[in-house]
């Protein structure tokens, strides 16, 4: 999955959790690099959860981690492609 | 485990209740009080106050009883034997907090020298009219454990008896002094801190990410732990369960309060103290505590010179009430008299055990002085000769 | 999509979620922000204690996986004193709500502040008690709707930071749940300052207080803290005070020194009884 997410030049990779999330959207809006917005889909509860809608933006600030109020959501940093 | 040398003052002393209950903290191993003053019960943490630095405890006056009931109960839980020092109008204050030692299950003391009430009362005289609010206070189920000393030396005992069963069933423990007993000064003899029993408190042997706090490993008291260890435990004042989490339905609400109540009246033969005498062939028996027990000695002994067969049986705990032994005794006698400061308390628990069997007979007292035993003499005739008469209760 | 664990799950009590607070209340975002001013605070975790009260706020210490204590309305403080007193060595922070902490809680907080204890307080104001259903606070706002004052507050609320200031705290911030760095920030500098420490932290309640008063979800809420707060480091914490609808002022208000409780206890009863006196540090 990192490689696939590489693969587009992200240099961070967003985790979501869907069952937690409550759909309150503070990820999406909070975003530095417009990575999420909101899934089609419902999860259990009813809520819509968020997305990559844009993965490669993905810088895995964490940003989405520490606002989500409901531990969701979290982004980590990718290592660097080696320079060839 | 014996008491620790450092706060024992072995001797022979002239002290007052309130003095010597401070002593009795303190050789218990008790190392932290938060109080609030209150006439008659100031005396304790005056003493606490001046004898803490010494032994390496700690004293806060906090602002207010409120704070001081949970103040020794944070206490605690960081590893203290802890206490508080009240009476009537603070230790309707702590009544709350009495509920949450409860639930948390937090072995600690809570001492109350009684004074007249309701309300701001008789400051500076005794009473014993919180006696039945020191086991029915706060809200919700549970039991007490209280003790009532009839005299200074007894204030220094029980005190540790307190701190001893506090830790043995992790529950608040009550001291149900009064004014006259806290005020009286006698000689207070204060044993070698190797004839001191201590108990200490259990505490898990389980490693660190193992440990639930309501676990009960086999008994029916949990083994405690305090906070620093590693156990990284979650207690709540909220019903729960074993591991210490709120659980809301009726189901856990079962398991988590009826062990609660279960803990003392399981155990309440090993709790009872009682001190009888000639109870053996008595048609009357005077049921007593407290300071109200010295003045019953006087008018046992006023009625027995008038050819009356009379017993004595004194309550030395208070809660859980001796209602084994009250049973087997109204079996055969023909008449309980109960002399209490107030005005009918720990009568109706009397009258109650003896379930019909025999005639209770209250003398009651609204409290600013003590009785006069020619009264408690009058009603152990009255109960003599009327034990076979109509109901007349009081 | 299978997801690796959330870093952050190794601070909570995860068998316990999802917890119990509203989709986009703020909660659960001030947690987020604790746990990681804990791991960088240099304490180890098993020395730090969370005492909390009753309220939504008060639900935190049962998510935190740390030794926590749920205790009565409005007294997580003094049992935090006794806690702190007993142990010195642990690091001891309430967190609670605004209801709790002032109404309820109001003398307590101003005498462990007068005393200086070593204590931080972690304050999530949401101007209401949400767990209740919505009632008026000593912090909400003259004009704002609540269940108990159903045509609007009439009472003038409390200015946290400058209660605080006064009373003797000395540490003093204000954040709102927007402000997710500085808050983290400013609770890790509160919980490593030695003495009374306080953190209000202005958080959405979309369910009640916002619903009521028509402020839109956790989101919008948000939004707005972001649009009207001005962060004013060193403000006069007297000119800080909240109006409904209004600037919202932020910032580290107060940083100062002065013996904490059991310093100067020691410091002063050392001068009184001399050499014979030795210092108190907890009972064990």
């Amino acid at each position: 999955m990192s490689d696939e997410a590489k693969a587009t030049g992200a240099r961070g990779l967003v985790n979501i959790n869907t069952e937690l999330c409550k759909g309150c959207g503070f990820c999406i809006e909070f975003c530095p690099t417009g990575t999420l917005g909101f899934s089609e889909e419902f999860n259990s509860k009813g809520y819509h959860p968020p997305k990559a809608v844009k993965p490669e933006a993905c810088t895995g600030c964490d940003l989405c981690g520490i606002y989500c109020p409901d531990f969701a959501i979290f982004g980590i940093p990718l290592k660097k492609k080696a320079v060839a | 485990m014996k008491a620790d040398p450092r706060g024992v003052l072995t001797g022979a002393h002239f002290l007052d209740g309130d003095h010597a209950c401070c002593e009795g903290a303190i050789a218990a191993g008790c190392r932290f009080v938060a109080g609030y003053p209150i006439t008659p019960s100031t005396e304790v943490v005056e003493r606490i106050a001046s004898r803490f630095p010494s032994v390496g405890g700690m004293f806060i006056q906090m602002e207010d009883e409120i704070a001081s009931s949970i103040a020794i109960q944070g206490a605690v839980w960081g590893g203290a034997k802890a206490m508080t020092v009240t009476s009537g109008p603070g230790f309707s204050l702590m009544m709350e907090h009495i509920g949450l030692a409860v639930m948390l299950e937090t072995p600690c003391v809570f001492v109350d020298v009684q004074r007249g009430g309701p309300s701001t009362g008789l400051p500076t005289l005794p009473a014993q009219a919180d006696m039945m609010q020191a086991r029915w206070g706060s809200h919700g189920d549970y039991e007490i454990i209280a003790f009532s000393p009839n005299s200074p030396q007894e204030c220094f005992d029980l005190t540790i008896r307190a701190f001893n069963m506090a830790e043995e069933y992790r529950v608040p423990v009550m001291m149900m002094m009064d004014e006259c007993v806290g005020h009286m000064t006698e000689k207070v003899v204060i044993p070698r801190p190797e004839e001191i029993d201590i108990t200490e408190r259990r505490f898990t042997t389980a490693r660190p990410g193992e440990y639930l706090p309501y676990n009960l490993d086999g008994g029916i008291v949990p083994p405690m732990a305090k906070a620093g260890d590693g156990h990284r435990f979650h207690v709540t004042g909220l019903t729960h369960d074993e591991r210490g989490y709120p659980v809301m339905n009726a189901d856990a609400q079962e398991k988590c309060v009826h062990r609660l109540v279960d803990k003392i009246r399981n155990n309440a033969e090993d709790i009872i103290r009682l001190e009888e005498s000639e109870t053996e062939d008595a048609d009357v028996v005077v049921v007593s505590y407290g300071i109200t027990s010295r003045v019953a000695v006087k008018a046992i002994e006023m009625a027995k010179a008038d050819g009356i067969k009379v017993g004595h049986l004194r309550l030395i705990s208070v809660w859980p009430f001796p209602e084994r032994r009250i049973r087997e005794l109204s079996a055969r006698v023909k008449a309980f008299v109960m002399p209490e400061l107030n005005y009918g308390q720990m009568f109706f628990e009397l009258r109650s055990a003896a379930h019909g069997a025999t005639r209770s007979y209250l003398v009651p007292h609204g409290g600013g002085t003590v009785h006069d035993p020619e009264v408690i003499c009058g009603k152990i005739k009255e109960a003599a000769s009327q034990a076979q008469s109509k109901e007349v209760l009081w | 999509m299978v997801s690796p664990t959330n870093p952050v799950n190794q601070y909570l009590r995860t068998d316990r979620m999802p917890h119990i607070w509203c989709s986009g209340c703020g909660l659960g975002t001030t947690v987020n922000c604790f746990v990681r001013a804990v791991e960088g605070c240099g304490f180890p975790l098993d020395r730090i204690s969370v005492v909390s009260g009753i309220g939504c706020t008060g639900r935190v210490a049962g998510y935190l996986k740390l030794d926590s204590f749920h205790t009565t309305h409005g007294r997580p403080i003094p049992f935090a004193t006794g806690l702190k007193l007993a142990n010195p060595n642990l690091k001891v922070v309430v967190y609670s709500g605004d209801g709790d902490l002032f109404a309820i809680g109001g003398n307590h907080f101003i005498h462990a502040a007068r005393r200086n204890m070593d204590l931080t307080i972690i304050c999530v104001n949401n101007f209401t008690y949400g767990m209740t259903g919505g009632q008026v606070t000593p912090t909400t706002p003259i004009d704002a709707i609540a269940s108990t004052s159903p045509y609007g507050n009439v009472e003038e609320p409390f200015n946290l930071p400058h209660l605080a200031e006064s009373a003797g705290a000395v540490y003093v911030a204000r954040w709102t749940t927007f402000h997710v760095r500085q808050v983290t920030k400013a609770m890790k500098e509160a919980i490593q300052k030695k003495g009374f420490s306080f953190v209000e932290i202005i958080a959405p309640c979309p369910t009640l207080y916002g619903r009521r008063n028509r402020l839109g979800d956790g989101l919008e809420m948000m939004q707005y803290y972001k649009e009207n707060s001005v962060i004013k480091n060193g403000a006069d914490p007297r000119e800080v005070g909240l109006g409904f609808k209004g600037k919202i002022t932020c910032g580290k208000f107060v940083d100062r020194e002065r013996p904490s409780f059991l310093d100067q206890y020691n410091t002063k009863m050392t001068e009184r009884l001399g050499s014979s006196f030795k210092p108190y540090k907890g009972v064990l």
